[in-house]
């Protein structure tokens, strides 16, 4: 026999109920087929044998009815209408299903649909909107791209490279007439075209002004040349170095010793003016290139 | 109990190996003691091959050049030949042959993901005064896809959008627009121009020069002549300005300096403007669609990750 009154003693109360959950100032319930989702003696589905509730699968409304004739057969027990899509349709269904039912289980069904009707909706809204894709991140992958990039930062050289890369793009005259450097020797081959261009050009940049006069332009060019031992790049080094045996064998000492004197002039000069760090150690460099073939006689007179 | 571990080293059986003893202690000390030897043997060696260089004077061997990643990096099928035809031909025909032949001039369009923070919004702004004729948007919850259409009729030719995640930025999208690919990459290691040190002034609105380093295979190709379409075709040479995109070992390095040439030798460089690092995570032909694009290329971890000495770019 159904008695209700006497289920809602033992689960309400006294004893356990599975479906309740509670909290400090609320008991709620956790039956699907609630209506309320609260744990009261009108709301609990277990204590009513009538009772109706909405629930709804896949975007679809469904009504839900018990009654106390089918109490004895729980396979039977509920009885499932679909609701229609339509709104006002749809709660027009439910007052004709639960037509003479009690006030508060009628009134209860319908704002339950509300709900889920408007949250249905939000669901659609959403899913049209874009979704943030969470992607996880794995540490140690991330920790080994870290690693690799800081190696193959090191690995890139990237001062080097641009330099390198902007002297390739102004020997090969991608500047054109900006910049009037006068190109000697990185190709042997091309020395005869640039000396040609050279005699030609009158301008050397700002802080080459101190070397330069119309006449002795072939010694500044020496200068510039010798300077470049100082240079970063292994590979000029190795060009100048071999360029610079080569010039040597080519012109003699005398010439060079004529621009020592000029250099030694040229240095005194550039001291004189605000020191600039680039233009004072190539003066320097220069200047140690030079004791080093004056010192060589010197040497040779002390033995003798 | 260390002297009785050496004299019972004599009795392990051969192809022992230093991991098998449980003691710890005792494993520690074997584990030094072996390391020790092989530092030994090695120095050994080292010297004992210095005095035979220097024995035979000058005609020793040359010196043997030194194995880096570069060097033992596996040949990729793909690697460019400059000569080659067919690439060529593809280049003439591809999405970019309008930019390379003169016919339009680039323009982008920054923007970023919803909600910025104050590290990726002046990212962006810095990387607009890097980029000539790019303008900064905010995305206010924009669908791309219907971005896109808005900005081709705009007249844009590149979208970026850049990704953030915990206030930091993490990711581009590089959309050349008409209908042209679509990069994704990983941006890490992003420096603002108040954290570099010895930094220049602004850049100013002469159009940079554009350097693209080692960008060897078939698809490094293509992600370089989609970084060097972001830029005006004719750099102006009296700004001094340099924007270089290098590549090593799948890493891209932004870099945006000043040069100044002290003669013809010498260049000196300072760096202005942003800098950050790029990994290509996926080209897509076709503008952003990541339901129903076609990709061209896909970061697989699992497939391309398993090597350390091949690289893709």
């Amino acid at each position: 026999m159904q008695h209700d009154d006497v289920i809602w003693d033992i689960i309400g109360n006294k004893q356990f109920c599975s479906y309740k959950v509670k909290t400090k100032t609320q008991n709620f319930c956790r039956n699907e087929y609630n209506i309320t989702g609260l744990c009261n003696r009108m709301s609990c589905p277990l204590a009513n044998s009538q009772y109706a509730t909405i629930r709804e699968e896949k975007g679809q409304c469904f009504l839900y009815m018990k009654v106390i004739e089918r109490a004895a057969f729980p396979a039977r027990m509920w009885e499932k209408v679909k609701l229609s899509k339509n709104y006002e349709r749809a709660l027009e269904q439910i007052d004709e299903n639960l037509i003479y039912w009690p006030r508060f289980i009628r009134h209860k069904c319908k704002q339950r649909f509300t709900k889920i009707t408007q949250y249905l909706i939000r669901i659609r809204k959403l899913t049209l909107k874009r979704q943030r894709k969470l992607v996880p991140l794995s540490r140690k992958v991330e920790k080994r791209e870290k690693r690799r990039e800081e190696k193959a930062l090191i690995a890139a050289q990237l001062d080097n490279a641009i330099e390198k890369e902007l002297l390739e793009r102004l020997k090969q005259g991608t500047y054109g007439d900006i910049y009037n450097f006068p190109i000697h020797a990185f190709d042997k081959a091309l020395e005869k075209q640039d000396e040609g261009s050279e005699s030609e050009e009158d301008e050397v940049e700002d802080e080459e002004e101190d070397d330069e006069d119309v006449g002795h332009k072939e010694f500044v060019a020496e200068n510039e040349i010798e300077e470049s031992d100082l240079s970063d790049f292994e590979d000029m080094n190795n060009l100048k170095g071999s360029s610079e045996e080569e010039e040597d064998d080519d012109e003699g000492e005398t010439s060079e010793n004529e621009e020592s004197e000029e250099e030694t002039e040229a240095k005194g000069k550039s001291k004189g003016k605000t020191p600039l760090k680039g233009p004072v150690r190539k003066k320097r460099a220069y200047v140690e290139i030079e004791y080093e073939q004056e010192t060589e006689p010197a040497q040779k007179s002390k033995a003798t | 109990a260390k002297a009785d571990s050496v004299e019972e080293e004599a009795a392990f059986p051969p192809n022992f190996s230093v991991s098998e003893i449980k003691n710890k202690q005792r494993r520690h000390f074997m584990f030094m003691k072996l390391k020790q030897e092989k530092r030994k043997r090695k120095l050994e060696l080292k010297k004992k091959r210095k005095k035979e260089r220097e024995a035979l004077g000058d005609k020793a061997p040359p010196k043997e050049v030194p194995k880096t990643i570069e060097n033992q990096r596996i040949y990729d099928e793909t690697t460019v030949n400059p000569e080659d035809e067919e690439v060529a031909f593809d280049e003439g025909t591809d999405e970019f042959s309008s930019y390379f032949n003169r016919l339009t001039n680039p323009k982008v369009l920054i923007t970023t993901s919803d909600r910025p923070r104050g590290r990726t919004v002046r990212f962006c702004e810095q990387l607009s005064t890097a980029v000539p004729d790019s303008h900064v948007y905010y995305r206010r919850g924009l669908a791309l896809k219907r971005v896109i259409p808005q900005c081709i009729s705009r007249g844009f030719t590149f979208l970026i959008v850049i990704n953030e995640d915990r206030k930091v930025p993490n990711g581009m999208v590089l959309c050349h627009l008409p209908n042209g690919p679509t990069a994704h990459f990983k941006v890490s290691s992003v420096r603002l121009r108040k954290e570099m040190k010895r930094r220049g002034k602004d850049p100013t609105e002469h159009s940079p020069e554009v350097i693209l380093n080692n960008f060897t295979t078939r698809l490094g190709h293509s992600i370089g002549r989609m970084f060097a379409a972001l830029f005006p075709h004719d750099p102006q040479f009296i700004g001094r300005q340099v924007a270089t995109f290098h590549n090593q070992r799948d890493f891209i390095f932004f870099r945006f300096h000043r040069y100044i040439f002290k003669n013809e030798k010498k260049v000196g460089i300072q760096e202005l403007g942003p800098r950050f690092t790029l990994k290509l995570r996926s080209l897509q032909k076709g503008t952003f669609d990541s339901k129903y694009g076609e990709y061209e290329w896909v970061h697989k971890r699992h497939e391309m990750d398993s090597s350390r000495r091949k690289f893709h770019l």
